[in-house]
């Protein structure tokens, strides 16, 4: 270093903690990446967000070392760096912090701390001096967390802490967060936020990668916005509003509230009593749980992934078994034996937008068409004869689906998995909706889904409730149960914490009881 | 985009694999100082020059069709049945059963029966393995492997204890009647006036082994059970989601992939030897897993897969006939064949998907 076209630099540029030059990426024929230019200035947090597929994640990875742009610089503190792998990036002073912990979870804090940066053949002096660095650490920034826990002891929120020491031990001065808040509760979300402004506040600079409009409001200091590939704008964040941010990102106008009318419940749909679920383990994961939801009403279920949510979706969908009593529409549903499988479930009203349609909604390596039917395959309309299935119908109605569910592309040969996570989504909802059941199970409908089908989604769900069926939703998004859920019920460990109505209660209550503070204390 | 097209997956990849898998064994013969060009002409004429080789390389290709469809219905299911063996051996003692049983009045009748009864017989030797993993979780791999070797004790014990005619020797079966002869290639290709050697093993099972690619393509295809069968071997969690029954998929996957596997004892059994002998499946159980991997588990991949290996066979035996490169050799080339095809055919795919990607963002 030290060259005089260097030092030219340095003196035109201000002093950017991150600037990118002409960032470009493809895969085969795809523009990941187009010509992207950002400065971030040094102690400053920095919002990037976009839909997915925007090209957030392949900007990041670029800048961390994962691959490598096909054109473009980085510059870092005013000198092009080149970074081929994370090592560099490393050294460059990058941290990251994945949305999946990359932690060894029976490790203690402070093996997982100095792992891969052990000083020397002996462990001892390398794990006293990140005992030390970590106490300095946990008092200067209120990243306190025991060095002596094993991971699989901590809550997601003090895992996620982990990894910020992590980058800090390495003496990182950028760091990157990718999507922090997906697996906190909303106390948890806003101590990190707190975290990362004392950390901004002693010259950090901050990257942070969202979806959520909320979060880049109340954080950041300026926000880019990507779409397809590009980066379209970059603002001041007290400069712009959440529709202005929603309208970049998206391309138009988006409905950021859902329009709904009040809700007019009728009769009983499902009555759930004394509900309990082990699962394989033997764990209880259900512990009693009973509720009830009428026609024309939608639940919503609150509460952090994990403290049964899942469950309570298996056991109503026929995916597992359980004890205690479950009435549709008056009849007691078989909770164990021949009549508990999904297709009893289905044949009695029941319909399944599962939580991960990757894992059960979808077969990913299916065409669209196969997908249609999946669940469904025993319908009369998609048979040719006893033993044959009519691929023909099944395919035509596939088309109608994708047609009236503006699913693109619209076609019926592609396999699930060359869909975007929206489009997939489309195609489990339109499945799911249109056989027009009593009951319909949805979970995180929205979860790694674009904006414009978000607010879509969202329509088809009120819809049905306003066609007079019961709507039994479980989210992680507590902005999504606020909008959606005609009454709100919040699961902790097990329980139902308690039921607010949506127009009666604020983000700080049901965060309360989503930490597991009950009704009474808050 | 850029992606390999499905023809490129299933025809260039196979023969790419085939060709290093030739190159290969080629440098082997040229290392015991042979001449690998001329091996390879002996190979070929042998197996494919005249009606004659023909006869035994579709004899051969028969009984992998058999048990290549077998494994590859079981694949479909993201079931590994290695039992082939063992089914095919349950296989011969229906077929035995049936020719010896009743006194039949023609070939086609005796056929039908030995079909139902070494299918019956394969899948029941299936079943077990099958809801021992489907009940117990017992590994399917481990079990079908051990009845592999049940199936051959027991058949040494019946043949050599029960099924042996007083006065004989040999532990095999009384030679079966005259009437439960199947017709071969010579004769069948006679009576529409096509002329084929007389004395080669092919018979009429080829024909029951292509109707049964037809079958196998229409249940994992065009039924509902193969449907189920699909999603289950692709996602066990998202099949239970959609209400299809683990238990039942095992089970019916493996009863069908056994009674396939039980009936390449038709071919042999009844089409070939005339009577039940010990090991009359030869490793054919095994050679259907490659088999099965090179024809992408789909009928028509099976088919042709099949034929090559019925080609290796024959030509392997001619080679050993007509040459100074020693019988295991041979086996070293089927090896190297079922190596790259089978197992290493991710080594020809990657970068052939590379290749594909590159040109597709040329043409952009």
């Amino acid at each position: 270093m030290g060259g005089a076209d260097i030092s030219g630099r340095q003196a035109s540029a201000a002093p950017f903690a991150i600037e990118l030059r002409g960032i470009s990426k493809a895969f085969g024929p795809v523009q990941a990446n187009k010509d992207i230019s950002i400065q971030v200035a040094k102690g400053s947090i920095h919002g990037i967000i976009g839909e997915n597929g925007a090209g957030k994640s392949t900007l990041m990875s670029i800048l961390y070392g994962f691959y490598k742009a096909d054109a473009g610089e980085i510059v870092i503190d005013g000198r092009v760096t080149s970074i081929p792998d994370s090592q560099s990036a490393i050294r460059a002073g990058i941290g990251m912090v994945f949305q999946h912990f990359k932690l060894v979870q029976n490790f203690t804090v402070l093996e997982n701390v100095i792992l891969g940066a052990e000083e020397g053949g002996m462990l001892a002096p390398s794990l006293a001096k990140a005992r030390k660095v970590l106490a300095d650490l946990a008092r200067e920034y209120e990243l306190d967390v025991d060095p002596d826990a094993l991971i699989e002891d901590l809550s997601v929120g003090h895992q996620q802490r982990v990894e910020i020491l992590k980058a800090l031990y390495r003496q990182a001065d950028i760091l990157i967060l990718d999507e922090p808040t997906g697996v906190l509760t909303p106390a948890e979300a806003d101590h990190l936020f707190r975290i990362l402004k004392g950390l901004r506040d002693q010259g950090k600079t901050i990257i942070l990668i969202t979806h959520k409009l909320r979060e880049i409001m109340e954080t950041t200091d300026t926000v880019s916005v990507m779409r397809r590939g590009t980066m379209v704008a970059t603002v001041r964040t007290a400069e712009t509003s959440p529709e202005e941010l929603a309208e970049l990102m998206v391309g138009r106008k988006v409905l950021l509230q859902v329009e709904k009318k009040p809700a007019t419940p009728g009769q009983t749909v499902l009555e759930v009593e004394n509900l309990r679920v082990r699962d394989p383990q033997g764990v209880e994961r259900l512990k009693g749980i009973s509720l009830t939801i009428r026609a024309g009403e939608i639940l919503g279920i609150a509460g952090v992934a994990g403290n049964g949510q899942s469950e309570l979706l298996e056991v109503l969908g026929g995916i597992a078994r359980g004890t205690g009593t479950i009435r549709l529409n008056g009849r007691e549903l078989d909770l164990t034996g021949r009549h508990s499988d999904g297709q009893s479930r289905r044949a009695d009203g029941i319909a399944h937008v599962p939580e991960d349609r990757q894992v059960l909604g979808l077969i990913m390596d299916f065409t669209a068409w196969e997908n249609v039917a999946f669940g469904y395959h025993h319908a009369p309309e998609y048979q040719k004869s006893a033993l044959l299935m009519d691929n023909d119908a099944i395919r035509a109605d596939c088309e109608k689906k994708m047609a009236t569910f503006d699913v693109r592309p619209p076609i019926p040969t592609l396999a699930a998995k060359n869909f975007s996570g929206g489009n997939q989504q489309k195609i489990v909802v339109a499945r799911e909706i249109e056989r027009n059941p009593d009951l319909l199970l949805v979970g995180q409908p929205t979860r790694g889904v674009d904006i414009g089908a978000i607010e879509f989604i969202h329509k088809q769900i009120v819809a049905l409730r306003d066609a007079g069926k019961a709507v039994l939703l479980v989210s992680v998004e507590l902005d999504e149960i606020m909008s959606l859920a005609d009454r709100i019920a919040v699961m902790f460990d097990g329980r139902i914490m308690g039921e607010r109505l949506p127009d009666q209660t604020n983000e700080r209550e049901l965060g309360l009881l989503m930490a597991g503070v009950s009704g009474e204390a808050a | 985009m850029g992606r390999m097209p499905k023809w490129a997956d299933a025809v260039l990849v196979p023969l790419l694999s085939l060709i290093i898998a030739f190159v290969i064994s080629g440098l082997v013969i040229l290392a015991i100082g042979e001449d690998p060009v001329e091996a390879l002409k002996i190979m070929v004429t042998g197996a494919l020059g005249s009606t004659y080789g023909w006869g035994y390389t579709l004899y051969y290709a028969t009984n992998f069709i058999f048990t290549g469809l077998a494994v590859a219905i079981a694949f479909h299911a993201g079931l590994f049945n290695i039992g082939g063996e063992g089914q095919a051996t349950l296989g011969g003692l229906g077929v035995a059963i049936a020719c010896l049983m009743l006194p039949w009045p023609h070939w086609s009748l005796a056929l039908l029966a030995s079909v139902v009864l070494s299918a019956a017989f394969g899948a029941a030797w299936a079943a077990v393995p099958a809801w021992l993993q489907a009940k117990r979780g017992s590994h399917i791999v481990i079990t079908t492997i051990m009845f592999n070797f049940i199936a051959a004790a027991l058949l040494n014990y019946l043949l050599v204890n029960v099924m042996r005619p007083r006065g004989q020797m040999d532990p095999a079966s009384a030679r079966f009647p005259a009437e439960t002869n199947l017709p071969d290639l010579h004769q069948m290709l006679g009576w529409i006036g096509i002329p084929f050697a007389k004395g080669t093993p092919a018979n009429v099972s080829l024909f029951v082994a292509l109707i049964a690619c037809v079958v196998v393509w229409a249940i994992i295809w065009r039924t509902r059970l193969g449907y189920e069968i699909r999603s289950f071997g692709k996602s066990e969690k998202a099949a239970i989601y959609a209400g299809i029954s683990p238990v039942r998929i095992t089970m019916y996957a493996m009863l069908i992939s056994g009674a396939l596997s039980g009936l390449m004892a038709v071919n042999t059994v009844q089409g070939e030897a005339n009577r039940l002998l010990l090991n009359s499946v030869e490793g054919a159980g095994f050679i259907g897993i490659a088999v099965a991997l090179m024809g992408r588990s789909h009928p028509v991949g099976v088919f042709f897969a099949a034929l090559l290996f019925g080609f290796l066979y024959q030509g392997g035996a001619e080679l050993a006939l007509w040459t100074k490169i020693p019988r295991e050799l041979i086996t070293v080339i089927q090896a190297l064949v079922i190596l790259f095809t089978g197992a290493l055919d991710e080594m020809v795919r990657a970068p052939l998907k590379r290749m594909f990607l590159a040109s597709g963002r040329g043409g952009q």
